[in-house]
């Protein structure tokens, strides 16, 4: 589903996708930026917030610099009828940042369930994902972690120019 | 980085407000001024400790595309495969995983068709076969860091 959002809106999306001024009056900052009302842009940031264009407004922490170097991409081969509850499942645990259902590509790739787990070392992400295992039980026909061994790009994702 | 610090990257992963002095109210409910906030923000983010302070798009949402895709590159090929892979704007993060599948990357499209034809593009440069992985169903997204 795509949320309608017009030409301002994406130039509000431009100006704010690398962060909110740091000053006391932020969304007057970026009015004046963009030459409009600072309520125009509340309106229409909250607006796009209440629609879901915005995720959620915040601290976007990184992991890695607070001490969670042990990131691991668990995927898991999981019956297809079996998918939704499993994911709704692992992705409520409060160590999964990601959860999602993907196609699998066999026979080199069998994975059809994806989570992101988190800890502060291998050890503690190892000890998680034997706990989605059990969790999984019968329903997990095979599982892998891969651990990431060096960022080659991370730039942020550019939605708008 | 204090337990202040942490109580502000637990809290404020979500929910800051669109009003006209939003430091100024989320301030006041940790009890220290806007001033010491706004200060603390620009700290962790100059240390590195939080990557953006900000909204968070959802970029299938406003039209745009988004994939996770991977490759398996040979072991003697691979930092020039990545800097062709890099080399694209629309590839946002890229890791090398310790897998067949050793480069793993994620696409952001300002539109949905553009995303096939900047795979086809890569596995054109490459000459690597490119497993597309977009998401069928999301099930959670989010950080929910407890420091």
């Amino acid at each position: 589903m795509n949320t309608v959002i017009d030409t301002t809106d994406r130039r509000i999306i431009a100006v704010t996708q690398g962060g909110l001024p740091l000053t006391p009056r932020p969304y007057a900052i970026i009015a004046a930026q963009l030459g409009l009302d600072a309520n125009d842009v509340m309106t229409r940031m909250q607006r796009m917030l209440d629609s879901g264009a915005i995720r959620r407004i915040g601290a976007v922490p990184n992991h890695y610099a607070l001490g969670f170097k042990g990131n691991g991409m668990s995927v898991w081969d999981v019956p297809d009828d079996a998918i939704k509850e499993a994911g709704q499942t692992i992705g409520a645990l409060d160590f999964v940042s990601h959860c999602y259902h993907r196609p699998r590509h066999p026979p080199t790739w069998p994975y059809n369930l994806f989570a992101m787990v988190h800890g502060r070392d291998r050890a503690e992400v190892d000890e998680k994902v034997r706990h989605i295992a059990a969790i999984l039980g019968a329903k997990n026909r095979g599982h892998e972690v891969l651990f990431s061994t060096r960022i080659l790009k991370k730039t942020g994702l550019r939605i708008v120019g | 980085m204090d337990t202040r610090d942490a109580t502000i990257i637990n809290q404020l992963q979500g929910g800051f407000p669109i009003t006209e002095r939003p430091y100024a109210e989320v301030a006041k409910t940790l009890a220290i001024t806007e001033k010491e906030l706004i200060e603390r923000l620009e700290n962790l983010l100059a240390e590195g400790l939080l990557s953006r302070f900000g909204p968070l798009y959802h970029a299938e949402r406003l039209g745009g595309g988004l994939t996770l895709a991977a490759l398996h590159v040979p072991d003697e090929g691979f930092d020039r495969v990545a800097e062709q892979v890099n080399h694209f704007p629309e590839v946002a993060h890229n890791y090398q995983r310790e897998h067949h599948l050793n480069m793993w990357f994620v696409l952001a499209t300002e539109t949905a068709e553009r995303i096939d034809e900047v795979l086809t593009e890569i596995e054109q440069k490459t000459g690597c076969r490119v497993y597309n992985v977009p998401k069928i169903e999301e099930f959670f997204v989010g950080l929910r860091f407890e420091l």
